[in-house]
């Protein structure tokens, strides 16, 4: 039989003699037979653990991971960064994998703490005073900055920059089904480059309580926050700004821009690609904000002898206190990958970070120059990229990653493919652009290589 | 009785009960970890890629450490910790059942781990086939016909299930506005409603502690777009008439949801498609073992009925004619869900915990789950009274509001004192309808031995409660730090390293 249960068979007969049951369906007796289910699950009987790890090593198998073999130029919010073997050994401690939300905070010391430390790295990479403990993704974290953004500002409306991830837009207009937002997009200049800071025809200006917009945006340009934060001021409305957290190590921080509210994905510090999840979702906002903040919040404070402690504060925000008036209603987040990110960006240091930031953006110009230089292959804009770009092939992008795929690289993605999904049945002007991402771990020798390939599969 | 108790944790910690400096008071500036691959990119200074305006003046405030102090540090925070790993854990709601550790292995696969979520199908069909089987397995346990993995958590699973119930009203042309919950609901389901764009409407619980069934029918009308329930419910006792209830939603056209958190009672027993929900919500950290890290991740993925199918998030993976499995995205959709397909690595491990424990493992989770509660009950009914005087399902709510009376020592000083007795706590204070609620949740994996040894120390928190109350007032006293002054906490507020060193 396979499973971890202890219990031997003569203590389920002592413990159910103990309870006057004379059989361990007794237990059930209050659930009515007429619902009970007869023949057991339609599930195949258990498996022992061998076997089991055998039969997922296979099917792991099956995919084909990036490495050696396959040389990842992709990203969309999913980067193939140095995470090294201190960093996942300290991430992969029991103590910090197998235990739970800090509600006993005297025993959750190790937790709370590492929490403390990551929000005081992501608040410093935000330059925003406040960041919460982490949100699921960089999605739900766009859908909470709106949310906050509109409670705050009493209006209904948003303004999102088509520069932010397309699989967040997403989940903003899904969840706005709920919310009743109006969510309106600014479309970027050539397709790809800088938004194009107005408001579209049909929404009133003084129903906007938010402009968001994507540092570097997804197509890996570099915006004019200034120019979005007057914006924004012209309107009355929040700056909402997704942040790379990679981006943020040479880039000027949001905040100094004039942000009100950071969101982002946090991924890039520490986590596996993970086939997208779990991930992590970055928030950090102004003090004036902070009883909007969502999620859980860690606080320094001391014990009775007067010892530094900290524990979960603001808790009155929190679904459990405040229920059907809460602004959020997250209560498992993204913790293990908030210590991660901490422990990461700990190795990094301030120059660790700068350097990975400057050596993903001189590779990408360089890969840049490379590709653009292939037959079949040319800029999509001129507008400023730092460590990600599109470039417009020949031939449809689905068709170019696949021949590169073959080659042994995963060559970047398909914009189009993200936009609009993979069963498409139109053809829009992103079906010829694919967005590449260099980081650090790319040498010389394998962009060289990406280039040649991609000359060849683009025609 | 032989052995002693396994998930008893009182033989830690190592050595003193200082403070751990933060990892900015360890820094040194110029001291650095890091080590990079050598690329042979040229190195373009930054300012010629990118304009000057755009860049930081200084580097981001980050620590800067060695390694070693980097082990160090973080290797003290985990000895500061209480985990599954290191003892019992009897939160109420929670199910902090063991994780394997054989789990954790294929967590970090590089097939499984380092496949980038922008793969096309062609090359992450091992991903596709797993989360294929995984929907098809969450059905078969709850009774349901299809399933989407992307929520991310309990409450984003909520949050799908009730936009799914808005969608399906608004094809029948109707824009109802009420979800109906009992008033010993967990938080996240109101703020949820919320959240979906509904109000809230509250039914009582009656005095056997479940749904009153003719204060449900009262609030019933054609404005309720559906209810909240989970059962067994947050008491831990079965809502044994709910068949009557299903059948009273059902009749004003309105839809049931269940909140999956406490399906570990009933795993193999019954299930909640044959109990008439039509959504359901699963809590992977919970009854599928996948570990809590401290407050996530964990996974709530959502099952339903065929006539909701329809309307779930997609893209879904789906097996096409050709046996290859595709990305679909329905075509009544709700929409995408999350940034990518949901918490993958978690929907891994589930997914091997139920190939390894199968149909009859799974019975014998939620039977010893069961048995366990029970017995701490039993065991512990002449001390602690139970909020209800029958038998519980997996998890058992005690009050120590008599304790309370006699000695002042209330059940968070009880939950205190559980800390400084090898011991985590239990869920105290929730549920609401409960006075000095502790929700005792065993799970199925702690032995015999373990629950006697946690019965004992509850039953000597008791006995020590009337003669020495201070005592317990001021426990934990073993504990790293000692009872943590949280009003200071929430008026001063110290979020980061930075409010510490302003003021």
């Amino acid at each position: 039989m396979s499973d971890y249960l202890p219990h031997t068979d003569a203590e389920i007969a002592e413990m159910l003699g103990f309870l006057g049951l004379g059989g361990l369906d007794e237990l059930f007796s209050a659930v009515p037979a007429a619902v009970r289910l007869a023949g057991g699950l339609d599930l195949e009987p258990g498996r022992p653990e061998p076997d089991v790890v055998a039969e997922v090593q296979a099917l792991a198998a099956r995919n084909r991971p990036v490495g050696r073999d396959l040389v990842c130029f992709a990203g969309a919010g999913a980067y193939d960064h140095e995470v090294p073997a201190v960093v996942r050994a300290l991430a992969s401690r029991s103590e910090f994998v197998t235990a739970y939300t800090p509600y006993q905070a005297e025993v959750a010391q190790g937790v709370l703490q590492a929490v403390f430390e990551y929000q005081t790295m992501v608040s410093r990479l935000a330059g925003l005073p406040v960041a919460n403990a982490s949100l699921y993704d960089g999605a739900s974290a766009l859908v909470e900055g709106i949310n906050l953004a509109t409670g705050a500002s009493g209006r209904q409306a948003v303004l999102v920059s088509d520069g932010v991830h397309p699989h967040w837009r997403a989940v903003a207009r899904t969840l706005a089904a709920g919310t009743g937002h109006e969510l309106a997009a600014m479309p970027l200049a050539d397709d790809v480059g800088r938004t194009t800071l107005a408001v579209p025809t049909g929404v009133a200006p003084a129903s906007i309580g938010a402009v968001v917009v994507a540092q570097p945006n997804w197509f890996g340009t570099v915006e004019d926050l200034a120019a979005a934060r007057a914006f924004a001021d012209e309107l009355g409305a929040l700056l909402v700004v997704a942040m790379d957290p990679v981006a943020a190590g040479v880039l000027r921080s949001p905040g100094a821009s004039g942000a009100d509210v950071v969101v982002g994905e946090g991924q890039a510090l520490g986590t596996r690609l993970s086939f997208g999840g779990p991930y992590l979702g970055l928030f950090a906002c102004s003090r004036a904000q902070v009883r909007r903040l969502p999620g859980r919040l860690v606080g320094e404070t001391v014990d009775a002898d007067g010892t530094r402690g900290y524990v979960t504060t603001l808790r009155a925000r929190e679904q459990d206190i405040r229920r059907e008036k809460a602004t959020s209603n997250v209560c498992t987040n993204q913790t293990l990958m908030a210590v991660t990110a901490a422990i990461q960006l700990s190795w990094l240091g301030p120059r660790g970070l700068h350097e990975v930031a400057t050596r993903c953006a001189q590779g990408a110009h360089y890969c840049h120059d490379q590709l653009v230089a292939q037959p079949g292959v040319t800029a999509t804009s001129s507008a400023p990229f730092l460590r990600e770009f599109a470039v417009t092939t020949a031939a449809p992008a689905d068709t170019v990653l696949s021949r590169l795929a073959d080659e042994g690289f995963l060559g970047g993605v398909s914009a189009a493919t993200l936009e609009h999904g993979p069963a498409r049945t139109e053809e829009g002007p992103l079906e010829r652009v694919v967005v590449v991402a260099v980081t650090e771990r790319r040498t010389r020798a394998e962009i060289d290589a990406f280039a040649a390939a991609f000359g060849k599969a683009a025609r | 009785m032989t052995g002693a108790a396994g998930g008893r944790a009182r033989s830690a910690p190592l050595l003193g009960r200082d403070a751990e400096p933060t990892i900015f008071e360890l820094s040194v500036t110029g001291r650095h970890a890091v080590q990079l691959r050598t690329t042979d990119v040229p190195a373009t200074p930054l300012d010629e890629l990118v304009d000057a305006g755009q860049l930081r003046e200084a580097p981001v405030g980050l620590p800067e450490v060695s390694e070693r102090d980097l082990v160090g540090h973080f290797t003290r925070l985990s000895h500061r910790q209480f985990s599954v790993d290191l003892g019992a854990y009897p939160l109420g709601s929670c199910t902090m059942k063991y994780n394997p550790k054989a789990f954790d292995e294929l967590a970090a696969l590089p097939g499984l781990a380092d496949v980038h979520p922008a793969s096309p199908p062609s090359l992450s069909q091992g991903w596709l086939e797993l989360l294929c089987d995984l929907e098809r397995e969450l059905c078969a346990v709850t009774g349901m016909h299809a399933a989407t993995l992307q929520p991310a958590a309990g409450a984003a699973g909520e949050l799908t299930g009730l936009l799914l119930m808005r969608a399906y009203h608004a094809s029948n042309g109707e824009a109802r506005t009420k979800v109906v919950i009992p008033d010993s609901a967990h938080g996240t389901n109101p703020a949820s409603v919320t959240l979906g764009g509904y109000e809230t409407v509250t039914v009582p619980s009656d005095s056997r502690g479940l749904v009153d069934v003719a204060a449900l029918r009262a609030v019933l009308d054609r404005d309720v777009a559906g209810i909240m329930l989970t059962n067994p419910n947050t008491l831990g006792l079965f809502e044994e008439e709910i068949q009557e209830i299903a059948a009273a939603v059902h009749e004003v056209g309105g839809l049931l949801y269940y909140d999956g958190a406490n399906l570990n009672a009933i795993l193999g027993v019954v299930r909640p498609g044959d109990m008439g929900f039509d959504v359901v919500h699963l809590n992977l950290h919970k009854t599928f073992a996948t570990p809590h890290g401290g407050g996530g991740p964990g996974a709530g993925p959502v099952a339903v009925s065929e006539r909701l199918a329809p309307f779930l998030p997609g893209p879904l993976p789906r097996r096409g004619e050709d046996g290859a499995v595709e990305w679909w995205t329905p075509p009544r959709s709700i929409g995408r869900l999350h940034s990518w397909h949901g918490n993958a690595v978690v929907l891994a491990r589930a997914h091997a915990y139920l190939r390894l424990h199968g149909a009859d493992g799974l019975l014998r989770v939620a039977q010893r789950a069961v048995l366990n509660a029970n017995w701490l009950r039993q065991r512990l009914s002449a001390t602690y009274a139970a909020a209800f005087d029958r038998p519980c399902m997996h998890e058992v709510v005690l009050t120590a509001s008599a304790l309370k009376k006699s000695s002042g020592v209330r059940a968070l000083d009880v939950a205190k004192r559980l800390l400084e007795e090898g011991f985590h706590a239990p869920t105290v204070y929730f549920p609401l309808v409960v006075d000095e609620a502790l929700m005792v949740e065993p799970t199925e994996t702690e032995s015999l031995q373990t629950l006697e040894a946690l019965a004992e120390a509850f039953e000597r928190i008791a006995e020590e409660a009337a003669a020495d109350p201070e005592g317990a007032h001021a426990a934990p006293r073993t504990t790293p730090v000692r009872r943590l002054d949280e009003a200071l906490a929430a008026r001063h507020l110290v979020a980061t390293e930075d409010d510490r060193t302003a003021t």
